[in-house]
């Protein structure tokens, strides 16, 4: 494989990676503090995707439709908590389970009933449309490098909110105790429902700036679910250094499995069974080191 | 709710005989009722033996298995598989294969996924189950997304007897019935025996089975491998009944719907996800029929209907209809002092 | 004197930074009974769980009946005749008590991997819950679900289930724990009865009744042993007394 191929192949793993750990960590600060494991998750990388490009076709603006749509989700997510999420607290995965399965399957049809069933696209923004050269006939599309930096700086932000403001002090400090919390005088059920908010928003954002480049379609939210799953699997639950570098090497393995060919036995392995790749990872992991990378030995 | 104390033990023999019951009056089916109904019952029945096989897993040995439906339609792609083009299967050959390969699936991925526990064994069933579900589907293994029609059924012949044409509808249905009663009496079976027991008390308290000297990977790996040739069972049944295998057999949807079938019903309890089974079943043919209201097709989007039910039924019904009629039951004995 | 059935070899536990446990050696004979005592947090429970297989230690070494059993799983120490019980009540709260001693006894079974025969009529397995429950005192309540028995039954059910896999030794987490005067009475005298036929190691608080059926006493402070003797010798011991029984409150 020539270097300016290896090259984009690279950056398009990393850039897949850090759009995965975008939206696991939400799928794991929800878990991590709230002890909910949210199988809708994906449905709201779904509903970020197509509320990009609905926004945009309404405001003709793809940097005012980002905000409008983060806006937009924060407010659903607060909604939803508020409705349904909270019944959950204390009750068995089990249920969380059926009852975030059910939402998917609300999701889903809401989608289908105010967007359709048909496959959408949102065109790159203009700034952001050009290409870096590699070669003489080989570029690197900007918004990709512009994906991977958003993500970069969305992580850094989580990263001091949680362990240098106050809301991320009563955040941690609800995560374990919540009694406690509530007896100082904080309302742990407005910092569950932010926290509950901002882990949607996290997977919305990242449907949002993926939207682009990648088609817009219905069964995308399950998709991504399962890989989340996947990198929480392989990382460690509760562990963020986990999820990031499980979504890296996830994102890298996915990506060159795509692109190489192997074959073993008169057997074409790669890239035909390209989309088993990941799983194949995870089993391997999980024989090695059934707790993950960084997970808690139990 | 199992242990052999004398209430439960009548309250699982009423169950037994109100099954009979309900047996004996589906039996009877054919001779009324027309093919639509036939075929029906046929298919209640399957996710019936589907839904207890999951039972098994989720109701008695506490083990979350979110992609079961791997199995289910591991075997149906058996047969599709063994059936040559433009030509039958025969049944005694293709059947019991179905179901060891089923079996042996749930072997290799009971070994990696039963080492965990909790939200990781949930979380890691549904990814090899996917897995699976992408083989099928992105490959052109067995006919890609678009999945494979069984053109010919299997054939069933001992030597010059056929004793069943498994091209009568009716023939196929009593298959199914006679499968569904054997399956009900092997996990009563089951459950009562040195094996079953162990299971109950591994949901109830693992750490306590450990520290009693019971090696529990042990038995629940056995107990996953069980439940995965049960839903093999069913899903050769089901390709049989179809006609047509794809990779939605195995895929999530069905995972989710089982399993919401065993908890309505009420899990733990065998009768349950039965009971469940035909309601969803009933359910989500009663919401694909709503009319259409003004420009709304209601019917076209049963699944958000869907969805609001299991909202709800997560919510309030925790034990399921089964648990419900027994509190009922209870309120009713017990006269207030 | 007997060869030891239970030895241990300067076992420790580390939890992070924290050694809940730091260099503990010990032993258990048959025929006696020997007492862990210390303040809370003192790494009784740890010391306990190490042995019984429920925690690995981080170094040092456990030996039942000769064999280096270091690192072992729980249920591989059970089948080597151990029983352990539990400082928080640890049954089978939806079972009747005797199920709860039925499934502990067919635990001896070589093995439940047998499909088609009712677990209800194994003829061995129910004679060797009824006798595990006679000798708890609870021959009268076998058919009561667990948890509609009383606190201090409930205790009682926990030391049945552990007899019912017939050990040699008994590995014992505070049985006295919120019982009242009369049912650690017969506890007492339960313990003393079973101390003649098997092992003993007991963790407990109440100094009355460690004083009447301790062989051998060892006091454990911070994870350490700071003395291990006869209980004459304990008692008589300054640093002891000034660190534990000052403050003991029976």
């Amino acid at each position: 494989m020539e270097l300016a191929t290896f090259l984009i192949q690279l950056l398009n793993g990393v850039q897949y990676g850090l759009l995965l750990f975008l939206v696991s960590s939400g799928l794991t600060l929800v878990f991590g503090i709230m002890g909910i494991i949210n199988i809708a998750h994906g449905s709201f990388y779904m509903i970020g995707a197509y509320l990009a490009w609905s926004l945009t076709g309404a405001i003709g603006n793809f940097w005012l439709a980002i905000p409008a749509g983060i806006v937009i989700t924060v407010l659903i997510g607060m909604l939803l908590e508020w409705l349904v999420i909270r019944w959950l607290y204390n009750r068995d995965h089990l249920y969380q389970v059926l009852l975030t399965y059910g939402l998917i399957l609300v999701f889903e049809e809401l989608r289908s009933v105010l967007w359709g069933d048909d496959v959408r696209g949102v065109n790159i923004p203009q700034i952001l449309a050009a290409s870096i050269p590699l070669t003489e006939n080989q570029s690197y599309p900007v918004y990709r490098l512009a994906i991977s930096a958003v993500c970069l700086v969305v992580a850094v932000l989580m990263y001091w909110v949680i362990q240098r403001t106050r809301l991320g002090m009563m955040i941690r400090a609800g995560a374990s105790n919540r009694e406690m919390v509530q007896s100082l005088g904080i309302n742990i059920h407005i910092v569950y429902r932010v926290v509950f908010a901002a882990g949607l928003t996290l997977a919305a954002l990242a449907g949002m700036i993926a939207a682009p480049v990648s088609a817009v379609f219905p069964g995308m939210g399950n998709h991504v679910l399962i890989i989340c799953f996947v990198v929480v699997v392989i990382g460690g639950m509760g562990s963020v250094k986990g999820a990031l570098i499980a979504s890296l090497l996830i994102g890298l393995v996915d990506t060159f499995g795509k692109v190489v060919t192997l074959e073993i036995g008169g057997v074409k392995l790669l890239p035909e069974l390209s989309s088993m790749t990941v799983y194949v990872l995870m089993a391997a992991i999980l024989l090695w080191r059934p707790e993950g990378l960084f997970g808690k030995r139990l | 709710m199992s242990t052999p104390g004398t209430a439960a033990v009548s309250s699982s023999r009423a169950n037994t005989i109100l099954l009979m019951v309900v047996v004996m009056g589906i039996a009877v089916t054919p001779f009324f009722a027309e093919k639509f109904y036939v075929q029906f019952f046929a298919k209640l029945l399957i996710m019936g033996i589907l839904a207890m096989s999951l039972d098994l897993l989720l109701g008695y040995t506490g083990l979350v298995s979110f992609g079961h439906a791997a199995f289910y339609g591991a075997a149906a792609y058996t047969l599709a598989m063994l059936t040559p083009p433009f030509q039958a299967a025969n049944f005694w050959t293709s059947f019991p294969l179905a179901v060891a390969v089923s079996a042996l699936l749930a072997l290799v991925i009971g070994f990696f996924v039963v080492r965990m526990h909790g939200i990781y064994f949930i979380m890691v069933t549904l990814a090899f189950a996917q897995m699976l579900y992408f083989l099928f589907h992105d490959t052109k293994i067995a006919g890609g997304n678009d999945g494979i029609y069984i053109d010919v059924r299997p054939v069933a012949m001992i030597g010059e007897w056929q004793p069943f044409n498994l091209d009568n509808f009716v023939h196929i249905f009593y298959l199914v019935l006679v499968f569904f009663v054997l399956v009900y009496i092997l996990l009563r079976v089951i459950l009562a025996s040195p094996f079953g027991r162990v299971l109950v008390g591994i949901k109830a308290n693992e750490a306590r089975m450990r520290s009693l000297g019971f090696p529990t990977f042990r038995y629940k790996l056995v107990a996953f491998v069980i439940a995965g040739a049960i839903a093999g069972i069913a899903g050769y049944l089901s390709s049989i009944q179809f006609g047509v295998v794809n990779p939605e057999m195995m895929g999530w949807h069905l995972s989710g719907a089982v399993m919401m079938m065993v908890i309505l019903g009420g899990m733990g309890t065998l009768t349950g996800p039965i009971i469940g089974a035909a309601v969803w079943m009933l359910l989500e043919l009663g919401l694909q029929g709503l009319p259409k209201i003004g420009d709304v097709d209601l019917g076209k989007h049963w699944q958000l209907w869907m969805g609001s039910f299991i909202v709800l039924a997560s919510l309030l019904l925790p034990n399921g209809l089964l648990g419900l009629g027994a509190s009922l039951l209870r309120k009713m004995r017990k006269p207030r002092g | 004197m007997a060869d030891a059935i239970l030895a241990t070899q300067g076992l420790t536990r580390h939890f992070g930074g924290l050694a809940a446990v730091s260099n503990v050696t010990l032993d258990a004979h048959m025929g006696q009974l020997h007492a862990v005592i210390g303040p809370n947090g003192a790494g009784k429970s740890t010391l306990i769980n190490m042995l019984s297989g429920d925690l690995p230690p981080s170094s040092g070494s456990v030996s039942i009946g000769g064999r280096d059993v270091t690192g072992l799983a729980a249920h591989q120490i059970s089948r080597m005749g151990v029983g352990r019980s539990y400082q928080k009540t640890n049954v089978f709260l939806a079972f009747t008590a005797f199920e709860n001693c039925r499934l502990a006894a067919q635990s001896r079974r070589k093995t439940s991997m047998q499909f088609f025969r009712p677990a209800a009529r194994l003829a061995d397995v129910n004679r060797a819950a009824e006798v595990a429950l006679e000798a708890a005192g609870l021959a009268g309540r076998m058919d009561v679900v667990a948890s509609a028995l009383s606190h201090g039954e409930q205790r009682q059910l926990e030391i049945a289930m552990t007899l019912a896999t017939q050990p040699k030794l008994l590995l014992l987490d505070e049985p006295l724990a919120g019982m009242g005067a009369e049912e650690s009475a017969s506890m007492v005298a339960l313990l003393k009865k079973l101390v003649q036929t098997h092992a003993i190691l007991l963790v407990e608080h109440d100094m009355d009744a460690v004083f009447a059926l301790a062989d051998r006493l060892t006091v454990m402070v911070n994870g350490q042993v700071l003395a291990s003797g006869l209980p004459a010798e304990i008692r008589a011991n300054a640093e002891v007394q000034e660190a534990y029984l000052g403050e003991s409150h029976e």
